[in-house]
């Protein structure tokens, strides 16, 4: 009976879904075909279906802008992923301990996700301002020759960058971590203990991989905010000193309004995009996989 | 400092727990010392979170000629809530000053309406996939949340051509559709979850006493889907009250949200910086989400974690 159900086509079913019809294919598929069929064009202001080729990816490669973009949401993306993922865990494992006021530190180290990443970089850009911020304070505590203008040089201003994305960021980590830490079967903890096993050890190698789960989620959500950080370095440094805090996402909104030039601005999306397919595609496989071997298991 | 003190009667209080009765931690337990640096992390840790607001806090009440003398961390010698009126009422960006009010306002009229449309839409969507999946619905779904992967700037252009043919581009009606699409992926997924855990026999019950799809939605489904909407109304509204480059790009400006006034007050090149107007109006933008933030507490948490999950 049910099947008979499920399978017939209702059209009240297919009315009631127009708007995730017109979503999925209209705007994540047309979309995006769109996007990578203008990069291909020598598309200005507006799309035009000159097609110039590979042109616009040769320009943009070219480009001194977009190749420091390029490297810095790879620094960037590094290390604050590895920074968030390490701080989050500690965090987690220490917030694990038993401890009294437990509610209270989880508000504390979560509430800055709860904020705009603009405030989140306006409060950053201030904390780290030479004449105001902590260099200025220190200095008028005595300690003269203290400095520490980590936005003011272009060596450094990622590293800033990274500061702030984890004050907003390892909360999560955190609290998705922690939770996969409490899923995780109290005896286990018993016996490395008889068996003399000390605590360090445990974490590294019976309740991290133990954790997979919980690692993987946080690790994906990161790696989406990552690609898509822009908020962060539009407040907080607006892309300088000069270009060196520039990252892809802001070179292709600038090159679609500022600069206009769309046929470059879609070649740079669609190599953002690119990474994101592969990564997309490798998971499918291994999804399919882990399914079929399932399925011949059972 | 209360947290310190913790950190000093800490060892003391616990110890009568050593004793051990039936659901004793799972971990090991620490001699004193270990305790003190369990406190010790998690302060210091905690002051790393604090501190900046602290700074934009003391700051905002303090007057320019206070700032300048550059005491960041004191802590205002007399407080004036002026910068707050100010930043409310008369901030300037560029030419305009009428301060943040007309963005938070606009804020309101962006996030309102994108909320209600944006979890009417999933929880139809997340419906019909569990109970009337149709040929081809699952791969609607797949395509959905491969959106929730896509970097946005690969969608914004066609997105500006696509909503200006049809004269919506840079209007109030403009950014909620946006909104409403990129919030799709997330809420479709969290809504099909959870409908997906109900137990088909109630659905199978309705369709036999004659209920169809509408019917089955509004008076059974509906009234069932409130934790979850709820989960799906934190989310959504601190999204979209945070959300700059949206807002920025297909809001237009006349319905500019308060994010992206704020980032024009204070990144605007003209006239002296105010830093206590500035901090006062950060402030004030992040005051909405940070209210639902504590009011809602866990259910917070379950939200992101709800968000994160895979499909």
């Amino acid at each position: 009976m049910q099947k008979s159900w499920r399978r017939r086509f209702h059209l009240p079913a297919v009315i009631g879904t127009i708007p995730m019809i017109l979503v999925a294919v209209g705007v994540f598929v047309i979309g995006i075909g769109f996007s990578v069929l203008w990069s291909f064009t020598s598309s200005k202001l507006f799309p035009t279906y000159d097609f110039v080729g590979l042109a616009q990816y040769r320009r943009l490669w070219a480009d001194n802008r977009w190749l420091v973009s390029v490297n810095n949401i790879w620094f960037f993306g590094l290390m604050s992923i590895t920074c968030n993922m390490v701080f989050g865990y500690l965090l987690a494992v220490f917030m694990d301990q038993r401890i009294r006021q437990e509610d209270l530190f989880r508000s504390i180290f979560l509430y800055p996700f709860a904020m705009s990443l603009i405030v989140t970089g306006l409060v950053w850009q201030w904390a780290l301002d030479p004449n105001l911020g902590l260099q200025e304070a220190l200095r008028n505590w005595g300690w003269s020759s203290f400095s520490f203008a980590p936005l003011v040089s272009a060596e450094t201003a990622l590293y800033a960058l990274v500061v702030a994305g984890i004050w907003q960021g390892s909360g999560v980590t955190m609290a998705i971590l922690l939770a996969g830490l409490r899923g995780i079967d109290e005896d286990i903890w018993k016996a490395a203990r008889v068996d003399g096993i000390p605590t360090w050890r445990t974490h590294m190698s019976i309740v991290a991989p133990m954790m997979k789960g919980a690692f993987a989620t946080a690790f994906v959500l990161q790696c989406v905010s990552v690609v898509r950080v822009y908020d962060l370095v539009i407040a907080m440094t607006g892309g300088g000193p000069g270009i060196a805090t520039s990252m892809p996402a802001v070179y292709v909104i600038q090159l679609i309004t500022v600069r206009q030039n769309v046929g470059q601005g879609m070649a740079a999306a669609t190599m953002m995009l690119l990474p994101v397919l592969v990564v997309l595609a490798f998971s499918g496989i291994l999804l399919w996989r882990r399914n079929r071997l399932r399925e011949a298991g059972a | 400092m209360t947290a310190g003190q913790i950190t000093a009667i800490q060892p003391v209080q616990e110890a009568p727990d050593q004793a051990g009765v039936a659901p004793f931690g799972p971990k090991p337990r620490r001699i004193s010392a270990g305790r003190i640096g369990i406190y010790a992390f998690l302060v210091v840790a905690a002051l790393f979170f604090l501190i900046p607001v602290y700074i934009m806090i003391v700051t905002s009440l303090k007057g320019m000629p206070e700032i300048r003398l550059g005491h960041l961390f004191n802590l205002p010698g007399e407080p004036t809530f002026q910068p707050w009126a100010d930043a409310w009422r008369h901030a300037c960006t560029g030419r305009d000053c009428n301060g943040l009010s007309p963005g938070f306002y606009n804020s309101v009229k962006i996030t309102l309406p994108s909320v209600f449309i944006s979890i009417i839409c999933a929880s139809i969507n997340g419906y019909a996939l569990t109970f009337w999946p149709y040929k081809g619905a699952n791969l609607l779904f797949g395509l959905l949340v491969f959106g929730a992967f896509v970097p946005y700037q690969v969608v914004i252009y066609p997105l500006i051509i696509g909503l200006s043919s049809v004269g919506l581009f840079a209007s109030l009606p403009g950014i909620i559709i946006v909104h409403t699409i990129f919030g799709m992926p997330i809420l479709t997924l969290l809504f099909r979850n959870f409908y997906a855990a109900i137990p088909v026999e109630l659905f199978k019950a309705a369709r036999v006493d004659g209920a169809g799809f509408w019917r089955i939605f509004f008076h059974i489904m509906l009234p069932m889907s409130v934790p979850i909407t709820v989960v799906a109304v934190i989310l959504q509204v601190t999204g979209i009250w945070n959300d700059f480059l949206f807002g920025v790009v297909f809001a237009g400006r006349a319905n500019w949200p308060m994010t992206v006034q704020l980032n024009n007050i204070v990144n605007t090149t003209t006239g002296v910086r105010e830093y206590n107007v500035n901090m006062a109006a950060t402030i004030l933008t992040a005051a909405v989400p940070l209210l639902i933030y504590f009011i809602s507490g866990r259910w917070f948490v379950r939200g992101i974690a709800a968000g994160a999950v895979k499909g």
